[in-house]
């Protein structure tokens, strides 16, 4: 689903690069963590994924398509095959929650009926029954993560990306959105989550993929989390 | 159900950006204010070159007693001069550019002076002997004007040659200053409209940035993520223009329409129908002035 072919990204020439030589394979249906402490590079891989940034070597396939070929006004539809959560849940604060998850589909011209008929099953797989009509300051923390995964998959994409979508939330409030992410992966749809929370890494027992400097230094099946010592995190 | 997002965005981008597309607004109507100033002041000259280029006569003045002019240092035109003058005007040398010919006694011009100057006290003082008779020279080709000029004006007996559209020229000159100054104006308004067009959509980018985000990253085209704010200047910029126009038609019913065509009833000016012809012309121009500048301003502010 995603490949990472010995892909380097430079953002400017002096610095070390934010990605250096990573190869990658993820496959349809999986669910992913990507490990590393700020800065290792876990932001870059998502950005070269949605096409935001080129890669400066190797190539980047998405759905078996290089996104380097992809032409700028075809951008638009990779993306809309991609949903993203990022940790500072990005709402829309005067839209009520069925509004924000509805402007997705507004925005790429999906039918009033679809989504009338569309975002309440959403809010109801991310576990936000009844909150229709909720602003999203009336809302925890918790609950707007969940309106932006409803947001971020109201349009059914094979991939979530998520960074950091527990940055901003306590263990057990993290724990209800992993379940939330996990039922989701269930569904089908490939999970690509960032984080350094060692905790969610540990109980999910999932693949983990580690950053460091760019590189990447382990890619374990069923990993746990490792801290920047190499000490086991248990 | 696009059309219908698209169009709220619009409305909510106009409402938070209120002032400022209002001062786009006004400038844009300013600045097409002055652009059709120009192009009826335009109007205007060709519309009376057509009238009056058809109308033009040369008028060959004869002498008079005690002119000043060299020369009739002879003293006034004698019968025999005017036979010879009168001669060489209906001779074949100048039939090919002569339409008619008339001629104009002082009874006749001190009645056409009274006339022109009714309601001066110099009227009294003038009498028919202090005027000139002439003949009066309609021409085939109103630009043949010199070869009258050449032929008469040396010829003995007569006083001077002299051609209106001299005047008429004069009066297509400062014409002509007026549509350019109002051009000039236009321009620096306009480029003042563009600035101000792109601050505007700069600011309603900024201030759309998260929507505008969220848009990219759940896959919006171009189309839908820029067009709301293209249309926010183009809706301010035609509103402008129609303010222009209605301006324009305004001040030319109440100008030519209720005081020109009353004081100057021999001169032909354009109609307020006329100006009705500049407005698709302003409103296009509005248009695509705002549109080209939002664009170019997105290309810069708003990634897609």
């Amino acid at each position: 689903m995603i490949r990472f072919d010995s892909v380097t990204k430079t953002y400017d020439q002096k610095s070390r690069p934010a990605l250096d030589g990573v190869s990658l394979d993820i496959d349809r249906g999986e669910f992913v963590f990507l490990v590393g402490a700020s800065g290792s590079g876990k932001s870059t891989f998502i950005r070269l994924v949605l096409k935001e940034d080129r890669a400066s070597r190797g190539a980047v396939y998405v759905a078996g398509q290089n996104v380097a070929n992809i032409p700028s006004w075809r951008v638009p539809r990779l993306r809309r095959g991609i949903g993203v959560v990022f940790q500072d849940f990005r709402l829309l604060p005067n839209k009520t929650v069925f509004s924000n998850v509805a402007f997705a589909m507004q925005v790429i011209g999906r039918s009033r009926a679809v989504i009338r008929e569309t975002v309440p099953d959403v809010l109801a797989t991310v576990g936000l029954e009844g909150k229709n009509n909720r602003m999203p300051h009336e809302l925890s923390g918790g609950e707007q993560q969940r309106v932006a995964i409803a947001r971020a998959i109201v349009n059914r994409p094979g991939i979530l990306l998520a960074d950091e979508p527990t940055g901003n939330l306590d263990p057990t409030t993290s724990m209800g959105i992993m379940k939330v992410l996990d039922r989701i992966n269930q569904n089908g749809t490939t999970v690509v989550m960032a984080t350094h929370d060692d905790d969610i890494v540990n109980t999910m027992r999932k693949r983990v993929v580690e950053l460091h400097h760019g590189s990447v230094v382990r890619d374990d099946a069923q990993g746990i989390y490792i801290g920047e010592t190499g000490v086991v995190v248990e | 159900m696009r059309l219908a997002f698209i169009l709220s965005e619009i409305g909510s981008g106009i409402r938070r950006n209120l002032s400022m597309v209002t001062s786009v607004i006004l400038v844009t109507f300013i600045s097409l204010t002055f652009v059709g100033a120009a192009g009826l002041f335009q109007l205007q000259i060709s519309q009376m070159k057509g009238y009056w280029y058809d109308r033009v006569q040369v008028t060959v003045y004869l002498c008079v007693e005690n002119s000043s002019e060299t020369s009739c240092a002879a003293g006034p035109v004698t019968e025999d001069q005017r036979a010879a003058i009168e001669g060489k005007l209906e001779s074949e040398q100048f039939a090919p550019y002569i339409d008619t010919v008339s001629y104009e006694s002082q009874e006749e011009a001190l009645g056409h002076f009274r006339d022109q100057f009714a309601n001066s006290p110099i009227v009294d003082s003038v009498t028919a002997n202090q005027l000139p008779e002439s003949f009066r020279v309609s021409l085939v080709d109103a630009e043949k004007y010199e070869v009258i000029d050449e032929a008469f004006s040396s010829e003995p007996g007569v006083e001077a040659v002299s051609d209106q559209r001299d005047f008429l020229e004069a009066i297509f000159r400062y014409m002509n200053w007026a549509s350019v100054v109002a051009l000039v104006i236009a321009g620096i308004m306009t480029f003042c409209a563009i600035l101000l067009i792109a601050t505007t959509i700069r600011l309603s980018a900024f201030s759309r940035r998260r929507e505008t985000g969220i848009m990219r990253l759940v896959g919006a085209s171009k189309a839908v993520i820029q067009l709301p704010f293209v249309l926010e200047g183009v809706i301010a910029a035609v509103i402008g223009a129609v303010l222009a126009s209605a301006t324009l038609y305004g001040a030319s019913r109440f100008v030519i329409d209720g005081w020109l065509v009353n004081t100057f009833p021999q001169t032909a000016f354009i109609s307020s129908q006329q100006v009705l012809i500049l407005v698709p012309a302003l409103i296009l121009l509005g248009a695509i002035l705002a549109g080209l500048s939002s664009l170019l301003t997105l290309r810069r502010y708003v990634k897609v």
